[in-house]
């Protein structure tokens, strides 16, 4: 173990600065106790307090002491060095230092405001400066590391935001590389009829952007595709891209549809549908799709089942038909990564005792929407499952899966809008028709939301104030007969009610996709409990994530509606073009390095690593770190057993000598320290 | 009376979720036991069981080790190197006839301050049944002498 006691004499001369931060530090931790005690540490040559030590004058302190008292290392203790740890080093730099030979003591989120026993906190000050003091007097200058950002982006999802995203940095003159699962891009909002609370028509918004997004010079359009493999870091991820066979040749199908209309197979089109209609083998999502060239449902293809059929093939004009197509491996490099994976709905099965899928009137808010489409199954016509009969009653059920321990604990966020959406639109389709929403609470929070809340009010909705308890067919009352019929407690009223009506709609909430979580170690993401994807913080970065260049937008870091999703999109966009405008990026200098004298070749470190950037060097007998894949996590330092790796600027021995200041007060008789 | 025993507890946060698990338990305001007293490590990969072991040897009665959750390490899977070496430690130190509850080992992400705090409460409370844990009497006293671990009834 590499350690040394030089406590005897002065090696550098450090600078302590203790922060009252007003009344935060100073009104738990006796400052000016802990200033006059960090002084006598043999290291330390300047020992000062202030009161806001991040405000120019508290800097210009540090830049003066280093440059009138010849200052090598310097200490703040202040707040988190997630909050200003930038701020000193910037203020060491500006002194003349190297910016790495600063450290910083948390003694306000770790100390003042974690406790309100003065003498504790004071106590534990102490501690937490003395360790920040035995650790810089170890600290090595470091230069950060520049790398080059790739102009080209990989955007995963083809929704909105995705969408949005992709436009923004492809009209500023950069590559995109946009990669959707489905046949088409479009996501969500491409099935919804209207939209909360403008009800501007959602595929007269959206379809504009997806053709601009289809003849963008700049964007590669990959439909059809996943992402199979990313590698890399920032400014440099190697992407590999599976492009699903769709059994059409791209260059020659003109998207005609002849290949559609021939198709003899009728599937349940539950993607794109709902559920609620039919498509064909051969198919394209909706007749705005983009690209326009159809996808082959293997799964359901007469020719692929049963081996005859080919009524496309036969009828292609341009023979862009190709059962023979397999899946295709494209590789390419990027620099930044917007992940836009939208959300599923919550399935409704999940609720027994709602009935869905077993009452047949009952409806899942998607397929309301199709159904309420006018180039829906339906034509736009709301009717019940018989294709005709229209509700007398319909009933709109808020919060299903949503504010409820057993399911999700969060809201949804959208549902309440889009019920009253559903309010309207039944009021407009059906003016005869009663509706009926049962909601929890309102939320309604939004630009023109509230407004529109209201207007619902005066369109004779039935608001009812109660969680739904059961939806039944059981009639026990006259005037049940044939209905559906929901029981609920009114709470305003603080009764039981039974309400029979002929249709009902369950509002179902937004939920993460179902593999987020395979998604989110793929791109080095992380997800909250829910699912969703973590940002980098919850106010001040809520597109960032942990892992520099990647990025999120939309539904997949939370529920949201369609303008905060674009405004996500187009966020992440712009954080990514300030990054391509830089050029280059400086990273942390955190990084290992093997000292190939120590190194005995024993190859621990090599499958340790988690970024594949620890090569053997077979000639030398050595293994040694690649420098651009090292991310500094410094798991091989802790691993290697001589002790050969360095983790710079947290090498043991700045650690060691940090532990050994942190226990000052309860070190035991003093210790040779040897081995 | 005599004084209540104050444990000293370090603690290795990393620097992505159980560091900035206690600097939200700060921002909330949450009080907990100011036992603790916080190194900054990248990941808990980094935690080196000599760390631990320094820290028990110079005064420390005890040490939280304390990562991102298993699936949301920021480096992949360092978290589960920690566990791997946690779990060769314990039993390193149960050999020594140190307790079990000295080093604890805590998955908590940037969101769970409150848990952070509730685990250095209840570490603390832990540690004050112990007593202090005399490193020196306990393992050096013996020189190198093979200890075998009493199990009480």
């Amino acid at each position: 173990m590499e350690e040394k006691k030089e406590k005897t004499m002065q090696k550098e001369k450090v600078g302590v600065y203790i922060c009252h931060c007003g009344t935060n530090i100073a009104g738990t931790i006796d400052v000016e106790e802990v200033k006059n005690w960090a002084a006598k540490n043999p290291n330390v040559e300047v020992s000062r307090d202030y009161e806001f030590m991040c405000s120019n004058t508290g800097q210009e302190l540090i830049e003066n002491d280093i440059k009138e008292k010849g200052l090598t290392r310097i200490v703040v203790a202040s707040c988190s060095p997630h909050m200003h740890e930038k701020t000193f080093r910037n203020a060491t730099e500006r002194g003349g230092l190297n910016p790495f030979l600063f450290e910083m003591a948390n003694i306000r989120e770790h100390g003042s405001w974690a406790t309100n026993d003065k003498e504790a906190a004071t106590q534990k000050a102490k501690s937490l400066v003395n360790g920040a003091i035995e650790r810089v007097v170890h600290h090595e200058p470091l230069e950060k590391i520049p790398v080059e950002i790739n102009p080209n982006t990989l955007i995963v999802g083809g929704g909105i935001a995705g969408i949005t995203a992709a436009l923004e940095l492809a009209n500023a003159g950069n590559h995109v590389y946009l990669v959707e699962r489905e046949g088409t891009i479009g996501g969500h909002m491409a099935q919804l009829d209207k939209t909360f609370p403008t009800l501007d028509c959602s595929a007269c918004i959206l379809t504009p952007k997806m053709v601009d997004v289809g003849q963008h010079d700049n964007i590669t359009l990959l439909t059809y595709s996943e992402v199979e493999k990313v590698d890399g870091y920032i400014g440099n991820f190697e992407i590999t891209v599976r492009k699903k066979a769709r059994c059409v040749i791209e260059d020659l199908c003109t998207a005609c549809g002849i290949c559609e209309e021939k198709c003899p197979a009728q599937v349940v089109d539950e993607g794109y549908g709902a559920g609620l209609g039919y498509r064909k083998a051969i198919y394209r999502a909706f007749p705005q799709a983009v690209p326009g060239y159809p996808v082959l449902d293997k799964e359901n293809c007469i020719y692929f089942q049963t081996g005859k059929c080919r009524a496309c093939e036969k009828f292609c004009p341009t023979d862009a038909i190709d059962f023979e197509q397999e899946d295709e491996m494209l590789n390419f490099n990027v620099g930044n990564i917007i992940v836009a994976t939208g959300y599923d709905l919550f399935d409704p099965r999940r609720i027994p005792q709602y009935g869905y899928g077993r009452l047949e009137n009952v409806f899942t808010s998607l397929e309301f929407e199709r159904m309420v489409n006018a180039s829906g199954p339906t034509g736009g016509h709301i009717v019940l499952r018989d294709g005709e009969t229209k509700p007398e009653k319909v009933a709109i059920v808020h919060c299903v899966g949503s504010r409820d321990q057993n399911y999700n604990e969060y809201c949804s966020k959208v549902c309440c809008m889009y019920s009253l959406k559903f309010a309207h639109l039944v009021h407009e389709h059906l003016p005869e028709t009663e509706v009926f929403n049962f909601y929890i609470d309102m939320r309604t929070p939004g630009k023109g939301y509230e407004e529109f809340y209201h207007r619902l009010l005066k369109e004779d909705t039935h608001f009812i104030r109660g969680r739904v308890a059961e939806i039944t067919d059981a009639d026990h009352q006259p005037g049940e007969e044939g209905k559906l019929i929901v029981q609920v407690e009114n709470t305003l009223l603080g009764k039981q009610q039974r309400i029979p009506v002929d249709m009902v709609i369950l509002s179902a909430g937004i939920e993460a996709r179902e593999d987020a979580a395979q998604v989110a170690n793929l791109f080095k993401m992380g997800c909250d409990y829910d699912g969703f994807y973590n940002e980098r913080h919850p106010k001040l970065a809520p597109v960032a994530t942990m892992t520099d260049g990647v990025f999120i937008a939309g539904a997949c870091q939370g529920p949201k509606d369609i303008p905060e999703t674009v405004a996500q999109g187009g966020a992440a966009a712009s954080q990514i073009a300030s990054l391509i405008g830089q050029g280059t990026m400086m990273m942390e200098p955190v990084r290992a390095s093997i000292r190939e004298e120590d190194c005995s070749g024993c190859r621990i470190c090599n499958n340790l690593c988690p970024y594949n950037a620890i090569e053997y060097d077979e000639e030398k007998e050595v293994s040694k770190v690649i420098t651009a894949l090292c991310q500094g996590c410094g798991t091989c330092v802790a691993a290697c057993p001589s002790g050969a790796i360095d983790g710079a600027h947290f090498t043991n021995l700045q650690v060691m000598s940090e532990l050994q200041g942190l226990l000052w007060d309860v070190q035991p008789a003093p210790e040779k320290v040897t081995a | 009376m005599s004084e209540q025993f104050e444990p000293v507890i370090v603690g290795f946060l990393c620097n992505w979720c159980s560091y900035r698990a206690a600097d939200l338990a700060g921002t909330s305001r949450i009080k907990y036991a100011p036992n603790m007293r916080a190194i900054r490590v990248m990941c808990s990969g980094r935690v080196d069981p000599q760390f631990v072991l320094k820290a028990l040897r110079n005064g420390a009665d005890g040490v939280l080790i304390a990562g991102c959750h298993p699936g949301e390490c920021h480096y992949v899977n360092g978290n589960i190197k920690a566990l791997r070496r946690y779990t060769m430690l314990k039993k390193t130190l149960d050999q020594w006839g140190i307790e079990e509850e000295r080093v604890q080992l805590l998955w908590a992400s940037a969101s769970e301050g409150t848990k952070l705090a509730e685990k250095v409460n209840s570490m603390t409370e832990e540690l004050r049944e112990l007593g202090p844990l005399r490193w020196h009497e306990k393992v050096l006293a013996d020189n190198g002498a093979a200890h075998v671990p009493v199990k009480e009834a």
